[in-house]
């Protein structure tokens, strides 16, 4: 069987098709992140299905040569699941965006959370309605204009990472579309995560909504603006690494600190993805710029039980103990009599 | 064993046993129905049931009924019982104007108190006078202070001795209709295995009530129920929901795919969700999703990934999933969408049957979007139906959707068990490996269905999605006369199944002067009425429908035979209404009844014989 292709390069998963993303979108990026995030993560060409429901990024499984279907406004995670629990061995991929996951979206994506599916849900989050031309969405910050907010919206905004923690959320990454080498690293840690994992990528949307992450990609500022948080490692940001984080016990709450003569990086706080109690890893989720660097990197990464494996358990547990084993004997099971 | 003289013999009967909804009438008809059932009787049964679970008690609201009709050539519950059993007044008062004229009440006269009747709401202390009940033969027992009294020994705390008095009435019914106890013991000593009082206690209850009616012969009448001449085979009861789980199940089977039901519960279908998520031991996942919209897209995932998917709703949940049908429709994936259809709109009449989600099935989703719908008729066909759904679904690779309703749903039937070798092979056209140019939408001539290719194939990777999509390649296309063939073929694939479903059957004359004309669940009450009228020598028959679309290719053919063509349906003329477009040449009379109630065999009756003395 030598003409079967068994190694694969980031090329082997771009189709055919025409990509019709406007110049300059953040949406390029991550797809090529993802393309070269699937050759190392052992699984075939054919293994991999990509569901996505409506928006710019749902237009996502079209550009992939691998398995996929481009669904309606809101339901991928439905879908997802069933194709998840119908094929266990599938590499199941979640397109989505803000609008997509979390507004008409909202009750499927926190229950695939809830019920730890194990796809890998990659949210773009642009904090726009990009494809229906620049209505606010679920996320834009408090005061946003946008032409269905003339005056600035009256909303406050989703906090994505806060909703995925309180939704039972085991695995939660945070990426920004600039940062391509970043995205790869970890689109493969959220495969390799055994439950739903979700990473939301901050993604730029050029035309309707353009540099909404700008403070956060800027070449001057970015490293002092955002921490990469690496498990086992401190927390420990800026430019000359020279800033960290540690908990303010008095305030229960996360202080910034110069590292100097107070503070060396011993008094820092280690991140600890695997930690069961979210309470940290919310106020990582949370944190925002100016206050706090905006916290990229897996946040949260714990081991549960995964829902479609617990399925398939079931399955064979009650097959082995039952004695019907086919139609004609569950027919015939219960009550019955002879004429 | 002393009977009084005047046995009263019959072909058939209707027994009603009605009481709070904490009750257990359900379970008190049932084992009527068992026992009828073991001694040779063919049955019909209907629960009535309020949609609270307990509703105040002693209140009309909060009555519960099951009716049975036993006897031979049996196709419907009956329309007025012989005999009732009413446990309380609101009982009484909800269903005596459901017995036959001279029928049989038995009361339970200790549940007559003042405080009883009133919130029964009789204005005076004598329901008999106040509602004219005399022209009925009364029987009053003291059903709650004997069932005291003979559990006084017995050490059974007093509410569960209570709890017990349906099994007086039933001991009283067994009598009545000279039926065996043994069934109902056995039931006993399986169901209360692990607490023997409890089945003693039940048996001493049974025994007492049974006595107490053949001490009081004087004046309890007596039945002698003709047994019915049944095509010999091992039987089983089974009730519509039940039978339609079980029917996917053997579709499953004969696809050799695996059976994936996502779904919501709601009323009356959740028996089917049940059913399936028990039967894991033939492989089953059930999904049990967030809303009826995951319901769905859980399925179309699963089809996408190679299971037979289903779904199961009613009305309301109809509703909610249509956007996702269309899905299902444009990436033609096959599915099977149940619903068992409740009185509406809105929330409706929840647990009473209706017929009225027809054009919901059909047309209920935007754009041009056929599905195949099919209507069982009666509790054990769902069996047959569930089944055929799915073979349709699957080797013309399109959504199904299976009506049946709250009647067929929640009634009961014996069943000739089936033999799963007498089933057809379904064969799903899964594109295999290494086909050669394969592209998603390259169709089968005959049937236009695509192939099936899995996840996980290798070589077939490809996309499907809601957008318009080119007719060969399947890639996104927007191309207008792609748009026009595309709809065109969708249709007429759809159309195509009537090459593969049976032609339209009459049952009566070939040449009458009237048609008959029903679909789905009337069918019990309508086969019954045409029956009886064709016997009495009137120039009557029946047409039946279980294939709405696309309809069986002999309808224009059959309808020409017939002067007169009558449609009767629980709804205010859907089928009529489609009819009359699809075959516009005839002319239709209707007949509507929307009343969460079945057709009776009585009105139907009377009604037809208008129209043939028209």
């Amino acid at each position: 069987m030598s003409d079967i292709q068994t190694t694969f390069t980031a090329k082997d998963f771009k189709s055919d098709q025409e990509v019709r993303w406007c110049p300059g979108c953040g949406d390029h990026a991550i797809m090529n992140a993802i393309q070269r995030a699937l050759p190392d993560l052992g699984y075939k060409k054919e293994n991999f299905a990509f569901i996505s429901g409506i928006g710019c990024s749902s237009r996502f499984p079209y550009y992939m040569n691998t398995y996929g279907f481009h669904s309606i406004h809101g339901r991928a995670s439905a879908i997802a699941s069933g194709v998840k629990v119908a094929n266990p061995k599938l590499s199941v991929w979640q397109i989505t965006g803000d609008g997509d996951a979390m507004a008409i979206g909202g009750n499927h994506f926190i229950h695939v959370i809830r019920r730890n599916v194990d796809i890998n849900i990659i949210l773009f989050n642009n904090e726009i309605y990009g494809l229906t031309k620049g209505q606010y969405s679920p996320t834009s910050k408090f005061g946003s204009v946008t032409k269905t907010s003339p005056y600035g919206t009256v909303e406050h905004p989703f906090h994505p990472g806060e909703l995925i923690i309180g939704a039972q959320g085991k695995f939660f990454a945070r990426s920004i579309d600039t940062n391509l080498k970043l995205c790869q690293e970890i689109f493969q840690q959220a495969s390799r995560h055994d439950g739903a994992s979700v990473v939301e990528v901050l993604q730029n949307c050029v035309i309707y909504n353009d540099k909404t992450h700008a403070a956060l990609s800027d070449k001057e500022h970015k490293e002092d603006r955002t921490i990469v948080l690496r498990h086992g490692e401190p927390m420990i940001f800026g430019k000359n690494k020279d800033k960290g984080l540690i908990l303010d016990t008095e305030n229960l709450k996360l202080k910034v600190v110069e590292l100097g003569d107070k503070y060396s990086e011993k008094d820092l706080l280690v991140h600890n993805a695997e930690e069961k109690n979210p309470g940290i890893h919310l106020m990582l989720a949370n944190m925002s710029y100016p206050d706090y660097p905006v916290a990229f990197g897996v946040i949260r990464s714990v081991k549960a039980q995964t829902y479609d494996n617990a399925v398939q358990k079931q399955v064979e547990d009650v097959k082995s103990k039952s004695s019907v084993k086919c139609v004609d004997d569950l027919l015939r099971s219960g009550t019955t009599w002879e004429v | 064993m002393s009977k009084k003289a005047d046995v009263i013999e019959c072909n058939d009967v209707v027994i009603r046993f009605s009481g709070d909804s904490g009750d257990g009438m359900q379970l008190t008809g049932t084992l009527f129905s068992d026992t009828s059932a073991f001694i040779g009787n063919d049955l019909s049964t209907f629960p009535d049931y309020p949609s609270e679970i307990r509703a105040p008690q002693g209140t009309i609201g909060g009555v519960s009924g099951f009716q049975v009709h036993v006897g031979t050539k049996i196709k419907t519950p009956g329309d007025y019982a012989d005999v009732l059993v009413a446990m309380n007044p609101a009982a009484l008062k909800a269903t005596a104007k459901w017995v036959k004229e001279g029928g049989t009440i038995i009361l339970d006269e200790d549940s007559f108190d003042e405080r009883g009747l009133k919130k029964a709401g009789y204005k005076t202390d004598d329901p008999i006078t106040e509602d004219k009940l005399d022209v009925f033969n009364i029987i009053q027992a003291p059903i709650s202070s004997l069932t005291k009294e003979a559990l006084k020994d017995t050490g059974l705390d007093p509410k569960s001795v209570l709890r017990s008095k349906n099994m007086f009435a039933l001991g009283m019914v067994y009598w009545i209709f000279d039926r065996p106890l043994n069934y109902t013991e056995e039931f006993f000593e399986k169901k209360f295995k692990k607490k023997p009082i409890v089945v003693e206690a039940n048996k001493i209850v049974l025994r007492a009530g049974y006595n107490y009616a053949e001490t009081m012969e004087h004046s309890t009448p007596s039945y002698k129920v003709s047994p019915a001449k049944i095509q010999k085979g091992t039987y089983r009861n089974i009730s519509g929901n039940l039978a339609t789980a079980w029917g996917f199940i053997a579709a499953a089977e004969k696809a050799k795919l695996e059976l994936f039901c996502g779904s919501y519960p709601i009323t009356p279908a959740t028996e089917i969700l049940q059913e399936l998520s028990i039967r894991k031991d033939l492989g089953v996942k059930t999904f049990q999703a967030e809303d009826e919209i995951a319901g769905i897209c859980t399925s179309i995932g699963a089809s996408f990934a190679g299971d037979l998917a289903i779904t199961t709703t009613s009305g309301p949940g109809l509703a909610l999933k249509g956007e996702a049908i269309g899905l299902a429709v444009m990436t033609e994936l096959p599915m099977v969408i149940v619903d068992v259809q409740r009185g509406g709109p809105s929330t409706g009449l929840p647990t009473k049957p209706e017929q009225s989600d027809l054009m919901q099935a059909l047309y209920g989703r935007n754009g041009e979007s056929p599905v195949v719908v099919i209507a069982a008729s009666t509790p054990s066909d769902c069996f047959h139906y569930a089944f055929l759904s799915a073979k349709i679904a699957i080797e013309h690779m399109t959504p199904v959707i299976l009506l049946t309703d709250g009647f067929i749903a929640n009634g009961s039937e014996p069943w000739k068990i089936p033999s799963m070798a007498d089933y057809p092979e379904i064969k799903a056209p899964i594109a295999l490996e290494g086909s050669k140019d394969w592209n998603p939408y390259v169709r089968d001539v005959e049937r236009l269905a695509r192939t099936w290719a899995v996840p996980g194939t290798i070589g077939l990777e490809h996309r499907i999605g809601g957008l318009e999509k080119d007719e060969l390649k399947g890639s996104v296309s927007q191309d207008p006369m792609n748009h026009q063939r595309m709809t065109e073929i969708r249709e007429e694939k759809v159309q195509r199944v009537n090459n593969y479903i049976p032609e339209l059957e009459v049952e009566g004359d070939k040449n009458a002067k009237l048609l008959v004309v029903g679909w789905g669940g009337t069918y019990g009450h309508l086969a019954t009425s045409v029956n009886d009228l064709h016997e009495q020598g009137k120039s009557i028959a029946l047409a039946h429908f279980n294939f709405i679309k696309p309809l069986p290719k002999n309808v224009k053919e059959v309808f020409s035979r017939y002067e007169k063509i009558v449609v009767c349906e629980n709804n205010l003329g859907q089928f009529v209404g489609y009819l009359r477009m699809t075959n516009p040449e005839f002319n239709y009379e209707q007949y509507n009844k929307i009343q969460g109630l079945p057709f009776t065999t009585i009105e139907l009756e009377e009604h037809f014989i208008k129209l043939l003395e028209e």
